[in-house]
């Protein structure tokens, strides 16, 4: 069946402003809109700007608006959306560079800030350090992040405040402070408790739904919260 | 034209380039340049596991590692590089657990290690089945910790040689469409592999294997590109990666009756064989009639395994056929095709990952790769699962610790040649005023579609030769392509026609390589040679580039330990 692909588009080099532009895309069970957007930039219009890599939902590239809602272009199934129309646009409240291309940088240094790695000040030594898997099933979510910025850019809070940290960024601390292999809770708790931390979410639940991998960082964050709550008290 | 000087630059930031770049930044100014973000780079998407003889599920030591990995390469890996992947790689776990690594635990709290094809011992270290997700993660959370300097979304389009010294690459701003010079002492490849050459592979969009190009293009052979990895169980029609990891807890692969085939292609291991040897088993029973419905598919099976095993170890694959073939293995099994997954040739190596230029092994100064971009060559004619991840990060730390001492002994840079920019702008030139009448994904596909019938898991004479008509036809009609954005801005228009240059140049490599082996070896298989034949074979290919297409000179192979015998499963 066919299709309506209707894409906000913006080069800043030449347009004044946004505009939608609609392409007809030819679809197939099993097509998905990464597909169509390949099909459209190969046959219809090759200045048709958005990033995309693995394909398979595994490394973030191609997270976009799509008929409203948040998602990975390439997990989407078209058909599965239910529409004649599919209409496609940038990340919300991300700076667009062009078309569905925006600005993460902003997004990737507040997972900067929270220091995302293992802080330990005990030595190693020559073999693993032992974690129970009842400990390790703690990071099951936490550590199949994708860091797409889904969750960040459907958060109302965020579309508030832009120094809030976002539930990428909290949800990433939350992977190294439940890490029973980390020794830095204290600093990371300080960090993200900060007037532009986790105080900032307000259990919307937007992210929850955004996230292409049905994760869920409002948990997290509420863990993170009670988490403060019992060690500063 | 914008300048930089770095002492080192490193192209790609998977696995290879980002353990490098932790080595070198912390006595050197290294600068990163990738095509991708470092996070969405393709090591992760590695499922399965990374391998070491820890030994915590059962006796396992470096020498059955080394065995196994020789066996799987068909005798064709170099044995002092595979005593060193091998010797090393337990103390590798152990620093990337020490990272941070989330490892999957047994109830002592050690390292899971689950079995793998072709390993004699559960010894693959995984994360439930995206090992490599979390091992990219943590390389690049390293990374902000140690401040390592990225350019992100730079797309390298020439190497800078001055007198046989490497002094630079030039590179595209892909975002804001400015070229920029890097100057430096010392570059590294970590650019990965070409999986985008065949129609249906495991390979992200990225994977266009231009490191390989660009070194063949500067007069630098690139070595073994005859031996292709098609993993045996890609999602029917999408390609997309189901990882070993499923057969290593234990998954049938199933014919259309039901059958277990692999009793008959290798009774002992069954689907734990090597890669090379299961894909060609399924499509054997393709091609004799007894795929899926008679149709081109087999079935991979995990129902026995149990909702709880299954969500527990095998989370993503699950989510993948859920999402692209409707089907959850759970309760049904899994329609599945072999798929182009891994290079083992690539940018000839020593064991420190110093470029070298002949079959003397003679370096080219402040040239390095490593990953699956290069041949070490540590897989021979068929890498054994687990090992790939296991070979980018202690072969990219060992390039990096190398680059390191260079770069501190050698003082000065390497001046630059006239004119340093002058090819890669002359390319792109050439592409933005080209308005010829063909079509950039129109060509591409049609290489993907023959390459995959000419040039993959059967191979004989006569397609072989047909693909290289094919392929010039296509070289041909590259010089006649247009592209529709002619802007700086993102152009990633003109990023797919710079790739699909590099898909023309190597995939010729390939095929040559493959019509020129008259032998049987590992993933390479001919139907018209079908017997190993190290009398005349036991050897590296080392292919050079000349106006009449590639010119082969061979390497022999480093034998230590384990003289070739027959392989059998």
């Amino acid at each position: 069946m066919e299709i309506t692909f209707k894409i906000l588009r913006f080069d800043p080099d030449k347009d004044k402003k946004s505009y939608y532009r609609k392409y007809t895309v030819k679809v197939e069970p099993g097509m998905t809109v990464l597909d169509g957007l390949n099909e459209i930039k190969w046959r219809l219009d090759g200045t048709l700007a958005f990033r995309r890599s693995c394909r398979s939902a595994i490394c973030g590239s191609c997270a976009m608006t799509i008929n409203g809602v948040n998602r990975l272009a390439c997990n989407s199934q078209t058909l599965a959306l239910k529409r004649k129309t599919i209409v496609v646009e940038p990340l919300r409240r991300f700076p667009v560079i062009k078309d569905l291309i925006v600005d993460m940088d902003p997004f990737f240094e507040k997972i900067a800030i929270i220091k995302p790695y293992l802080i330990a000040h005990s030595r190693g030594g020559s073999r693993e350090r032992l974690q129970s898997p009842e400990d390790r099933k703690l990071l099951d979510e936490a550590v199949t992040c994708i860091l797409c910025g889904a969750c960040t850019s459907s958060c109302p809070s965020y579309w508030y405040n832009k120094n809030y940290l976002g539930p990428a960024s909290l949800f990433k601390a939350y992977r190294f402070i439940f890490d029973s292999r980390d020794e830095g809770t204290e600093e990371r708790l300080g960090i993200i408790s900060d007037r532009d931390g986790l105080w900032r979410c307000h259990s919307i639940f937007n992210c929850v739904e955004a996230c292409p991998k049905s994760l869920n960082p409002t948990y997290a964050i509420a863990e993170l919260k009670k988490k403060i709550v019992t060690t500063k008290l | 034209m914008i300048h930089h000087q770095h002492d080192i630059v490193i192209i790609g930031a998977g696995l290879a380039g980002l353990r490098a770049a932790l080595e070198t930044s912390r006595v050197a100014d290294t600068a990163v340049l990738t095509k991708v973000y470092p996070s969405r780079s393709h090591s992760g998407g590695a499922q399965g596991g990374i391998a070491a003889s820890l030994a915590n599920e059962s006796d396992d030591n470096w020498e059955l590692h080394m065995f196994d990995t020789v066996k799987g390469s068909d005798y064709l890996g170099d044995q002092d590089g595979i005593e060193i992947l091998v010797k090393e790689a337990p103390a590798t776990i152990i620093e990337l657990e020490h990272m941070g690594v989330p490892f999957s635990r047994n109830a002592d709290g050690t390292i899971a290690q689950r079995p793998f094809g072709g390993h004699s011992r559960p010894r693959a270290c995984y994360a439930s089945d995206y090992t490599g997700h979390v091992v990219l993660h943590t390389l690049y959370e390293q990374g902000i910790k140690q401040g390592i300097n990225v350019y992100s979304e730079f797309y390298v389009i020439s190497l800078i040689m001055n007198q046989g010294t490497c002094c630079g690459v030039v590179a595209l701003d892909i975002l804001g469409g400015e070229l920029h010079l890097f100057h430096s002492k010392a570059v590294m490849f970590a650019t990965g592999g070409y999986g985008r050459a065949y129609k249906i592979t495991s390979n992200a969009h990225a994977n266009t294997g231009d490191g390989l190009s660009i070194i063949y293009r500067v007069g630098i052979p690139i070595e073994d590109m005859e031996f292709v990895q098609f993993h045996p169980t890609g999602l029917y029609k999408h390609g997309i990666l189901v990882t070993e990891g499923a057969r290593g807890e234990g998954g049938y692969l199933l014919n259309k009756d039901g059958e277990r085939f692999m009793k008959n292609y290798a009774p002992e291991k069954m689907e734990l064989a090597p890669r090379d040897l299961t894909s060609r088993a399924m499509q054997t029973e393709i091609n004799e009639g007894r795929g899926i419905e008679g149709k081109d598919y087999i079935y991979i099976d995990l129902r026995h395994l149990g909702a709880a095993k299954i969500l527990e170890r095998l989370p993503q694959i699950r989510e993948l056929a859920i999402n692209f073939v409707g089907v959850d293995c759970i309760k049904e099994p899994i329609p599945i095709q072999p798929t182009a997954h891994y290079s083992m040739g690539g940018i000839p190596t020593d064991n420190r990952g110093q470029v070298v230029i002949d079959k003397e092994n003679t370096p080219v100064k402040g040239l390095y790769a490593a990953g699956e971009c290069a041949c070490v060559s540590v897989h021979g004619a068929n890498r054994l699962g687990t090992n790939s991840l296991l070979e980018a990060t202690l072969f990219g730390q060992r390039a990096g610790e190398a680059m390191a001492e260079f770069v501190q002994r050698e003082k000065e840079f390497t001046p630059l040649p006239e004119n340093p920019a002058k090819p890669a702008e002359d390319e792109i030139a050439s592409i933005l005023k080209n308005e010829g009448k063909e079509s950039v994904a129109q060509i591409r596909e049609e290489l993907q579609v023959s390459m995959t019938e000419n040039c993959g898991i059967f191979r004989d004479e006569k397609k072989l030769k047909k693909e290289l008509e094919i392929i010039k036809g296509l070289q041909e009609r590259y010089t006649h392509i247009h592209i529709d954005d002619k802007g700086k801005r993102c152009n990633t228009d003109l990023m797919e026609a710079l790739e699909l240059g590099h898909l023309l140049d190597f995939a010729e490599v390939i095929v040559a390589g493959a019509l020129n082996r008259s032998e049987s070896r590992g993933s390479h298989y001919r139907v018209d040679y079908p017997k190993r034949d190290d009398e005349n074979w036991l050897k590296h290919t080392l292919a050079y580039k000349t106006d009449k297409g590639p010119r082969f000179d061979y390497k022999k192979v480093v034998i230590t330990r384990y003289q070739p015998i027959e392989r059998k499963y």
